[in-house]
């Protein structure tokens, strides 16, 4: 490489344009579309008897109304459900437009469409639906229990049911394991639903061009390629006539790699009938009460561990509550499950969890994924342990640590890839004592007992997780290098914000020694890349990183061979800097890479004057050999792709320091400290913020944000006034501290960063209340009127 | 029947524009939707999360709760008005310098928010700063870089006045 470029904080190249508003999200797009808006369920659960669209008809401005009657062929069919398992025996998914029955408030039941959203909206308002009331399912033990089904076809409400279990060296059961040790603990955890909240909703446009009977979609998505196959199929069309389209998206977390949602099928479709630009916009209650939700579930813990705090067996029974469809299958509860045991080696290990309907919001995966939730209860286990055997909670942890010579490390589970569950590598004994170093672990007791002195009570927190990222099946690259001698790079999968033009391209600059101005990178553009995946697991910079990687050495190959051939040398004697192809120590026998993209394309038409030098009189090339020789093919491009064999294994340990006020129980963090090890750095500056904006999320988890649903099923609290996300005066100040392990599975030795934030904070606040208090915290969030229970119940 | 249209004359980024709208068409929606200037976010059309901010006669309002016709002759600066020709401003230099944006949709709301309070206050403190940004959410960031922006926006306005 001959420009340090990977590893450096480069400033971010899609800046410029999102700070001039010339940014382009799905609502600026299509000024002249028109608007639809959706009647949507204002029950829980209920029977459509009647649908009276009459009172509608005389809206000026109406174009169209649409319900599931209306709906042609497949699109009348349920939605897909994306990921099936053997587990998930009674998966169900929504119509695109309810069907006789509603089983959550914000399910749609009727499209409209109209010349703007104004009017789109006053005509739903003029829409009668006639319902027959359902008694709702509200809560996770509540259906678990419950006579009253969800779906009349799932008997008692549980739509998955999977034990995963790993004996211990001797070949026994947890159970088993458990019953015979020496110390016991069983417990009880709740974690409460949250959801990623984007500050853009989602959104999709559609223009159908009738003359070629294409359509183009542009939806605020964290899939483009599959949202492609998905309109596709729905609508019957041939692949190759649809187009979808990412444009800038305004966050994601989860929340937009669900697909399709109802509405990115419905307004193509609509585009395509009235042969219009169709386009929707959701809104924030829209977003509140028909968009996924995420972390909700019931947890029993049954440990067993010896006098040194190893723990011999762990079982854990999970209730999760999916809500009321399962379009994502179990990914979720299957992360919990299997990232439960995190940095440990856990002597013998069951698991088992049921995955139940609700009359609720369907819940997908929200940064995370599960991973919270797991974290929080492995967390909170080994602080139980370290309380009961009087130990310090670092040293129960340092007892349990897989040791860096252990690695791949089994652990005996089958992940959410469906894949072996082997962790390629990591030093957690010397992350954990980075991490005790930047929060000052060791003296933290005098501090605590300083403060105590003056009436305040402080208490310190940790949290271990180990994240399984870069999940396959693959990502691809595709570079271009044209003949002005800018490179161009795509690749399939999407951008909300991570930076992607940014590390991309340095990705690009760094493997083809070209200036980074001169690359610039697409994502999410099914017509530029048509094969990917999507954004989501943190796996964006380790697989299209390294599928970029792969295709620009195959590029930088390809233009080596032709420049040695230009320049009569031995191609294993060249080097790219600068853009220049030279012979390595001699600088003056060179060739620009814009010469070789030249000659790289044999032309029989000179377009400009660079371009005569391929042209067919110019000379040059061999009467021997044809002009694109067997194997090869014209231009200065390659594509490749990466393709993991399994996940790789990032990790990391977040410690922090609370103050509660004695009087208000108001909870404030003092300090936030994380040590994080994501492999080889791409931009530090862009993976701090990934921590920093998962360490808020995390916060909101722990300490503000819940769904709040009544025994109707109705969210009381779906309004960015009452659903209380961390504004910049709720976050703390995060320290952090980079260890690199480099990761042994890819080229570029990465491991994925997205997530890492977010995923210990419940536990690590936790941590440090309990500490300050002294009483048991077994659930999250915690609010001061939580908190003010829980301290009158214990006195 | 069509709505009563209103026909409405604003001063946006220095330049007379007019629109002929509703009486209930949101600020907001007349920046976006009649006058194309889509750097204005909506992210709760409820004035939570200050996605929406601009500055109305050099205040700091929010688009989405005011109706436009109650702002007829008034002078309106939004995002795309905040830079100096091709030259970004201090504020929004400071923003790409520190990584103070992730998807970039709360910062035009951010902006416009932050360059009110430096004009107010060319060097606010740690709390001011808090305080100043207090009423805007941010989904991506964890508005650390944003605080540390701020900082340095009033850093590169000292240096440049
Ligand atoms: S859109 Fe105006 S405050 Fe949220
Ligand atoms: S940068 Fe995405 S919401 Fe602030």
């Amino acid at each position: 490489m001959t420009t340090k470029l990977f590893g450096e904080p480069v400033q971010r190249r899609e800046d410029p344009r999102l700070l001039t508003g010339r940014g382009r999200y799905l609502d600026d797009l299509g000024p002249d579309a028109l608007a639809a808006a959706f009647v949507r369920s204002p029950h829980a659960h209920a029977l459509i008897r009647d649908i009276d669209v009459s009172a509608a008809l005389d809206v000026d401005g109406l174009v169209a109304i649409y319900t599931w009657e209306d709906l042609p062929d497949r699109l009348a069919e349920p939605l897909p459900l994306l990921i099936p398992h053997p587990a998930l025996t009674h998966g169900r998914t929504a119509y695109p437009l309810a069907r006789e029955r509603v089983r959550h408030v914000g399910e749609p039941v009727v499209m409209v469409v109209a010349r703007d959203r104004y009017l789109a909206e006053d005509a739903c308002a003029l829409i009668r639906v006639d319902y027959e009331l359902l008694k709702p399912v509200v809560g996770v033990e509540e259906a678990a229990q419950s006579a009253q089904l969800v779906h009349d076809d799932v008997p008692g409400n549980v739509g998955a049911h999977l034990v995963q279990e790993v004996a211990s060296a001797d070949g026994r059961g947890a159970r088993e394991v458990i019953e015979s040790a020496p110390h016991t603990l069983a417990f009880r955890l709740d974690v409460e639903r949250s959801a990623s909240m984007p500050l853009e909703g989602r959104g999709v446009h559609a223009r159908w061009d009738a003359d070629d009977s294409s359509l183009r979609v542009y939806s605020s998505t964290q899939t483009s390629t599959s949202v492609r196959m998905a309109v596709a199929a729905k609508l019957g069309l041939p692949l190759p006539k649809v187009e979808v389209v990412a444009p800038d998206v305004g966050g994601g977390f989860g929340v937009k790699i669900m697909h399709p949602w109802p509405e990115e099928v419905l307004v193509p479709w609509a585009a395509m009938l009235l042969g219009r630009e169709v386009k929707w916009t959701e809104d924030r209650r829209e977003h509140f009460v028909s968009s996924a939700h995420e972390r909700a579930q019931v947890q029993f813990v049954r440990v067993g561990f010896d006098g040194g705090g190893r723990v011999l067996g762990l079982e854990v029974t999970i209730l999760h509550d999916h809500g009321a469809y399962t379009p994502y299958g179990i990914i979720v509860p299957i992360i919990t499950s299997t990232q439960l045991p995190g940095p440990y080696r856990i002597g013998s290990y069951r698991v088992e969890f049921s995955s139940i309907y609700t009359n609720t919001v369907q819940v997908t995966p929200y940064r995370g994924a599960g991973r919270p939730q797991a974290v929080f209860c492995m967390e909170r286990t080994m602080d139980r342990i370290a309380a009961h055997l009087g130990l310090d909670r670092t040293a129960v942890r340092a007892a349990n640590f897989i040791q860096p010579d252990e690695f791949p490390y089994d652990q005996g589970l089958i992940f959410q890839d469906g894949r072996p569950l082997i962790y390629d590598s990591g030093d957690y004994p010397e992350s954990l004592r980075m991490l005790k170093e930047l929060i000052g672990w060791d003296a933290f007791p005098e501090a605590k007992a300083e403060a105590a002195r003056e009436g305040r009570r402080i208490g310190i927190g940790i949290g271990c997780y180990v994240e399984g990222t870069g999940v396959g099946p693959y990502e691809g690259g595709h570079v271009q290098i044209t003949s002005d001698g800018r490179v161009h790079v795509s690749t399939g999968l999407t951008s909300q914000g991570q930076g992607h033009e940014t590390s991309f391209a340095q990705i690009a600059a760094a493997e083809l020694g070209v200036p980074l101005e001169r690359v610039s990178v697409v994502t999410g553009d099914t017509r530029r890349f048509g094969y990917a995946v999507g954004t989501f697991a943190s796996r964006a910079a380790v697989m299209s990183g390294n599928a970029i990687a792969l295709a620009c050495r195959k590029v930088r190959e390809k233009a080596l061979r032709i420049a040695a051939d230009a320049l009569e040398a031995d191609p294993r004697d060249l080097e790219i800097t600068d853009g220049v192809v030279h012979v390595a120590g001699s600088p003056h026998a060179s060739v620009p890479l814009a010469t070789v993209a030249v000659l790289s394309n044999p032309l029989r038409y000179a377009f400009d004057e660079e371009a005569v030098r391929a042209t067919q009189f110019a000379g040059g090339s061999s009467f021997d050999r044809p002009p694109v020789e067997e194997g090869q093919e014209p231009g200065l491009e390659g594509r490749d792709y990466y393709s993991p064999i399994r996940s790789t294994f990032a990790s990391g340990m977040h410690a922090a320091i609370v103050e509660t006020d004695p009087l208000t129980a108001e909870i404030r963090i003092l300090r936030y400290a994380v040590v994080h090890d994501c492999g080889n750095l791409i931009n530090p500056m862009i993976v701090e913020g990934q921590i920093h904006g998962g360490v808020a999320q995390g916060v909101g988890g722990a300490l503000y944000e819940r769904m709040v649903y009544d025994s109707h099923g109705q969210l009381l609290n779906a309004s960015f006034m009452d659903f209380l996300m961390p504004y910049a005066t709720e976050v703390p100040r995060v320290e952090t501290a980079h260890l690199q392990t480099p990761s042994p599975l890819n080229p570029l030795g990465i491991k994925g960063a997205g997530e890492a934030g977010v995923i210990p904070v419940s536990a690590v606040i936790a941590s440090a209340i309990e500490d300050a208090e002294g009483i048991p915290i077994d659930r999250m969030p915690i609010s001061p009127s939580d908190l003010f229970g829980l301290r009158r119940a214990a006195s | 029947m069509p709505e009563q249209a209103h026909e409405i004359t604003l001063v946006v980024n220095g330049t007379l524009r007019r629109a002929e709208v509703p009486g209930r068409r949101l600020l907001s929606d007349c920046l976006r939707h009649d006058l194309g200037l889509t750097g204005t976010h909506v992210g709760c059309e409820h004035g939570v999360c200050g996605c929406c901010t601009v500055l109305l006669d050099g205040e700091p309002v929010r688009s989405c709760l005011t109706f436009a016709v109650t702002v007829d002759g008034r002078e309106i600066t939004t995002v795309e008005g905040l830079a100096d020709g091709e030259r970004m401003s201090p504020v929004q230099r400071a923003f790409a310098e520190c990584h103070g944006l992730q998807c970039g949709f709360c910062t035009p709301g951010f902006l416009c928010t932050v360059t009110a309070l430096l004009r107010e206050n060319p060097a606010p403190t740690e709390e001011e700063v808090l305080e100043g940004i207090s009423g805007n959410l941010c989904r991506c960031t964890g508005y650390q870089n944003i605080v540390k922006a701020v900082h340095r926006a009033a850093e590169i306005m000292a240096e440049e006045s």
